[in-house]
């Protein structure tokens, strides 16, 4: 009986051995275990076994069953993972065909620019504020203290809409808005459009500035030097220092051209900076007092200090961006490019 | 401003190089925009004596010379010159020569004669008669017999100077001149600086106020006049060395009265004038506003009907000059010339400029007064001239002149501290050094405990008050000096953006995430793009706000719309074969408030938005429009209704309304808008009222409680008339659903065989929940049932 019971395990291992599908599997295990299976009828023979010899007969029984079926559940195990691997091999893609979900868009460089100035200087206590891009002579330029005869009036070609209004020629007026509406201390910047009739590869009609101003008691040059070193390591990289050096704007005295060290050859000269190691960004000063006192500040009491810069030439610096209409032509293959955060 | 270095170090001992003076005017605040070496290419060029002319063999225009080169041995040349003679000094080109133009010159051969060099001319040094006689010639330039031979010929002429091209700001008018200038190098090399001779030797039988009339009728324009008669003059050639300054100026030699003129302007920065006394009629001056319709021929044969607002300088009868700008023709210097009378005066820079605008007239002096001339160099310019006259001794000099001032000139005193001073710094300059440099800067300086009392020399118009001097000391003493701090003294602030700030770059991110590429576009665009977008003449686009002097009519008028900008934008790409893309740009638009434009006009931010491509359609614009409002307007009722704007396609457009306030539109651009900009694809854009907009942004965010009860679904399919519209059905289902329902969901449209011709088929799911309860079967059918009837009652619909 014994030996009996081996063959048909044997048997069995040696079935199983050949399939190679689960419904071949399933098939030959019905044969074995099913209600009619091979080792069923074993089970059903145990009424013929003496009484005394049928729970040993039925261990073996039940350890050849278990055994049998182990067999299969391996087998079966084995089929399903393989088959499994297969379906797997088939859902095979090419890993390297494009992503199909919506690309990401961009803010506009200038944009980018202006909001990386804006981050510097918020950090450093500044609000925002945006004055009117039509403004009155008053604004643009008397209360500037650029009165009517001024020969700075000639230093850009401005647009006018009537004798009195004009679009800005520069954010500066921002300064007069808020020193009229504002108690010191002040700390704003003033980006926006601004206009003037000058069209080549490095001017266009329309650009973009922010004017920075700060008052308070007591503030220096010292200090404005202090920010614009600040605001120049956040906006090109930690090395980049500034150079000072003296130059004329009606509403600032004294006035100051800011050139930044070259941040394409740090100083040591290059196409970018002419060779001179310097490149001019923004023009800056010490609020003049005249124009502190036409906004109804009291000059004894506080100081000034003002820039004013270029988004487009920095923006231009920074990317490398050789003529100013690349900025105006709204090509997507060129604002694309800045889709990266 | 140009500034040669030959005529600077006449008032100035230079003793640093050009490189180092460069910087030390750089860092006064005197950039040297570019230094221009004159006479740096010519080489090899050297003086040679002709010792043999022959005949070419082969060429009859052609001569075979032999020259004494010097120390460079006998050379031959072939020349086709004519002026040349044996024994003639002439300046020969050796082989490996440069010329002023830059070109070289190599040993070669003429019709198989060898030749080692070759003859020059002025030009071909770069000069002409004014620098040396004769190098105006048509021909070699002939040199004086006595010069030396195989000598540089640069060095013999003294060709050879550096000419500055410096950038003066606009506050500095005392320095447009080599003058101002030199005062500018001698501080800043704190070396003395040597005063032009001002000297002149009178006549005492001459006297001006004797013999001419002189009257200032408008003292407003003219703050000073100065009038000095020369008599018996002599007009001849100027001295060589006065045609060799105005040359390195690029001014042509004309006689000695007028390069008088010309030199003092450049020296001293005064314009003069000088007028042919024996053309003066009534030997009368008066200064005066012009009548309208007074007309005058210019020195340059230009006539020129004027205005009140110009000056002019008459005499008894007609205006001789036209103040500032330029002198009539019919009192100019001439050959004949013998009496002069001599003006040095200061007009308005204002009228200067308006009159030789509006006229269309410009000349070195208008150009110099609309800069500013400050009333001291008036005087200075007149004793130069005449010291001139003295030392060219070409006239007699009258022994007085009129001076007519406005008032008295009298230096400006400052009176400020140290204190004050260091203050606009932020550094502690030390007392000696305010005072030295202050003085090196001609200021007379007091300093006693801390006090400063300065007196302003006579040309430093723009000294007002400490900060002028604080930018006097620091541009000296150096910016390198000044030590950064961050507002040591200053309030701390509370900065950062406002909310509003912070939703316009949120709401950009939105759109960007959806893959839209921000664009900046003009503010101001040509008034032809509004007919081609069919804007009515009578509607609110069209009432523009016009440029009086635009660059052109392309960009003329400031824009009320974004949305041609933007679609000129997708056309631009379209062109260019980027054929897919999501554009938008958040700008101002500009009404004007009256017709007038007495008042500031009303700048209003606008959002537009366009799509283009094969992706894109009605819906897919709707949703990103629908999802941008969503994320902001939280809570708020969102409608859209189909719109009428006449520029988009009348069916599939539709205007925006949130929380019953019409913000915008969106849809299809109108095909015959797209075909007149040459756009042959569907263009989806969108213009929204962001001012409008923004405040209807919602900032309160209630987040309700999830149910932890099922939602119930149900599918309901019902039969429409084709003109019943999504919103309707929405409209009932929601009016009629009950307090459970929580959603109504679109899932298909059907049109065809199955239904009837007129009639769609509309199916959608609906699900309803309850925060407190499970909701039973029933209760469901009875919500369903309700609202089957009411889409029955509203709509005729029927379920499917």
């Amino acid at each position: 009986m014994q030996e009996k019971f081996s063959q048909i395990l044997l048997n069995a291992k040696q079935d199983v051995e050949k399939i190679d599908n689960s419904k071949d599997l399933y098939d030959l295990k019905t044969r074995y275990l099913g209600k009619n299976g091979e080792i069923t009828a074993l089970l059903r023979g145990m009424k013929d076994v003496a009484p005394e010899q049928r729970s040993a007969f039925g261990k073996m029984i039940n350890d050849l069953k278990v055994e049998v079926e182990k067999t299969f559940d391996d087998k079966d195990q084995m089929l399903k993972q393989n088959e499994l691997n297969q379906r797997l091999q088939n859902e095979a893609v090419d890993v390297t065909l494009p992503g199909n979900a919506p690309a990401m868009g961009s803010i506009h460089p200038l944009n980018i620019v202006k909001n990386k100035i804006i981050n510097a200087f918020c950090g450093m206590g500044f609000e925002v504020f945006e004055g009117p891009e039509i403004d009155s002579d008053y604004y643009c330029f008397q209360a500037l203290n650029i009165p009517k005869d001024h020969p700075a009036r000639d230093m850009q070609d401005t647009f006018y809409i009537t004798e009195n209004f004009l679009l800005r020629p520069h954010t500066s007026p921002g300064q007069v808005r808020t020193m009229e509406n504002k108690k010191p201390p002040i700390k704003i910047l003033s980006p926006g459009r601004v206009y003037r009739a000058d069209d080549d590869a490095s001017h266009s009609p329309m650009f973009h500035q922010i004017e920075g101003l700060v008052v308070d008691k007591g503030v220096s040059l010292c200090d404005l030097k202090g920010l614009l070193d600040e605001f120049v390591r956040i906006i090109f990289d930690k090395d980049t220092k500034t150079r000072f050096r003296p130059s004329y704007f009606p509403f600032t005295e004294p006035s100051v051209e800011v050139d930044v060290s070259c941040c394409k050859c740090h100083g040591k000269g290059c196409n970018l900076c002419k060779g001179t190691g310097w490149i001019e960004i923004l023009g800056a000063g010490v609020v003049n007092k005249k124009v502190l006192e036409m906004s109804g500040i009291d000059s004894n009491e506080y100081s000034g200090l003002a820039f004013g810069l270029g988004i487009e030439r920095i923006t231009m610096i920074k990317y490398g961006i050789s003529n100013i209409k690349t900025l105006f032509e709204s090509n997507i293959n060129f604002l694309n490019q800045f889709n990266r955060r | 401003m140009k500034v040669p270095f030959s005529w600077l170090k006449e008032y100035v001992d230079i003793d640093c190089s050009v490189q180092k003076l460069e910087e030390k005017l750089f860092s006064c605040g005197f950039e040297v925009e570019e230094s221009i070496y004159v006479g740096k290419n010519i080489d090899k060029i050297v003086s040679c004596k002709i010792l043999s002319i022959d005949k070419h063999p082969n060429a009859d225009k052609l001569s075979v010379t032999k020259v004494d080169a010097g120390e460079f041995g006998i050379k031959q040349i072939i020349t086709s010159a004519k002026n040349i003679f044996e024994g003639a000094i002439v300046p020969v080109a050796l082989d490996g020569a440069t010329l002023a133009n830059g070109e070289r010159i190599f040993n070669g051969e003429l019709r198989g004669v060898p030749s080692e060099g070759m003859f020059c001319s002025g030009e071909e040094l770069g000069i002409n008669d004014d620098w040396y006689p004769g190098a105006s010639v048509n021909g070699i330039l002939i040199l004086n017999e006595d010069y030396p031979l195989g000598v540089e010929v640069k060095k013999l002429l003294e060709i050879e100077d550096v000419v500055f091209d410096i950038n003066v700001t606009a506050n500095r008018s005392d320095c447009q001149s080599i003058l101002g200038i030199a005062r500018e190098v001698a501080a800043a090399l704190n070396k003395p600086f040597k005063m032009p001779d001002l000297d002149f030797d009178v006549d005492k039988n001459i006297s001006t106020k004797d013999t001419v009339s002189v009257n200032v009728l408008d003292q407003d324009l003219c703050q000073r006049y100065i009038s000095w008669l020369v008599k018996d003059i002599k007009i001849e050639q100027s001295p060589l060395w006065l045609k060799r300054r105005l040359f390195s100026m690029g001014i042509r030699s004309i006689n000695n009265i007028v390069d008088i003129t010309n030199y003092v302007l450049m020296e001293i920065g005064q314009p003069m004038h000088a007028f042919d006394l024996n053309d003066i009629c009534g030997n009368s001056l008066i200064i005066r506003r012009a009548n309208n319709g007074e007309k005058i021929i210019t020195l340059d044969d230009k006539e020129f009907s004027l205005i009140n607002d110009n000056l002019v300088i008459c005499d008894a009868n007609k205006p001789v000059a036209l103040a500032g700008v330029m002198g009539g023709l019919n009192s100019e210097i001439k050959q004949t010339t013998s009496n002069v009378l001599f003006e040095s005066a200061t007009f308005a820079r204002d009228n200067v400029r308006k009159t030789s605008k509006a006229l269309g007239q410009r000349s070195d002096s208008s150009a110099r007064f609309e800069k500013g001339v400050d009333l001291y160099s008036v005087e200075v310019g007149i004793k130069r001239a005449l010291n001139l006259i003295c030392r060219l001794n070409c006239g007699k000099i009258a022994c007085n002149g009129y001076d007519i001032c406005a008032h008295e000139i009298q230096n400006k005193v400052i009176n400020t501290t140290v204190e004050k001073v260091n203050g606009v710094l932020g550094i502690d300059v030390p007392e000696d050094v305010i005072k030295d440099i202050l003085t090196r800067l001609n200021f007379e300086v007091e300093l006693n405990d801390g006090n400063l009392s300065l007196t302003v020399p006579l040309y430093r118009e723009d000294m007002e008050d400490y900060p002028d001097i604080a930018e006097e000391i620091i541009r000296e003493y150096g910016y390198d000096n000044i030590v950064p701090t961050l507002l040591k003294t200053g309030a701390v602030t509370n900065g950062g953006l406002t909310n509003e700030q912070q939703k316009e770059a949120q709401i950009k991110e939105v759109l960007v995430g959806y893959g839209f590429n921000e664009i900046i576009t003009y503010s101001f665009v040509s008034e032809k793009e509004y007919d081609q977008f069919g804007f009515d003449k009578t509607a609110k686009e069209h009432e523009f706000i016009k440029l009086i002097n635009p660059l052109g009519e392309d960009l003329a008028v400031m824009r009320t719309t974004l949305l041609p900008s933007i679609v000129r934008a997708v056309a631009y790409n379209l062109k260019r074969k980027n054929f897919n893309g999501r554009l938008f740009e958040l700008a101002k638009v500009y009404n004007p408030v009256d017709k007038e434009l007495t008042k500031f006009p009303v700048e209003r931010q606008k959002l537009s938005i366009a799509v283009f491509g094969d992706k894109e359609d009605f819906f897919t614009i709707k949703g990103y429009v629908d999802g941008m409002l969503n994320a902001f307007c939280s809570g708020l009722e969102i409608r859209y209704v189909r719109s009428n704007v006449s520029c988009m396609h009348p069916t599939r457009s539709a205007d925006v309304y949130v929380d019953g306030v019409n913000i915008g539109y969106f849809g299809q651009l109108h095909p015959s808008v797209s075909q007149k900009l040459d756009i042959d694809k569907p263009v989806y854009c969108c213009e929204i009222d962001y001012s409008v907009l923004k405040e209807l942004f919602q900032d309160k965010l209630t987040v309700s409680a999830i149910s932890k009860f099922p939602p119930v679904e149900r599918d309901l399919a019902i039969l429409v008339d084709e003109n019943v519209c999504w919103q309707d059905i929405v409209d009932a289902v929601n009016l009629s659903g009950g307090e459970f329902l929580s959603k109504v969901k679109l899932f298909d449209i059907y049109r065809g065989d199955q239904v009837e011709k007129g009639k769609k088929s509309v199916a959608f799911n609906l699900i309803f929940v309850s925060s407190e309860k499970t909701l039973v079967v029933e209760e469901v059918e009875g919500f369903i049932s309700s609202i089957l009837k009411c889409l029955r009652e509203k709509l005729g619909a029927e379920l499917r």
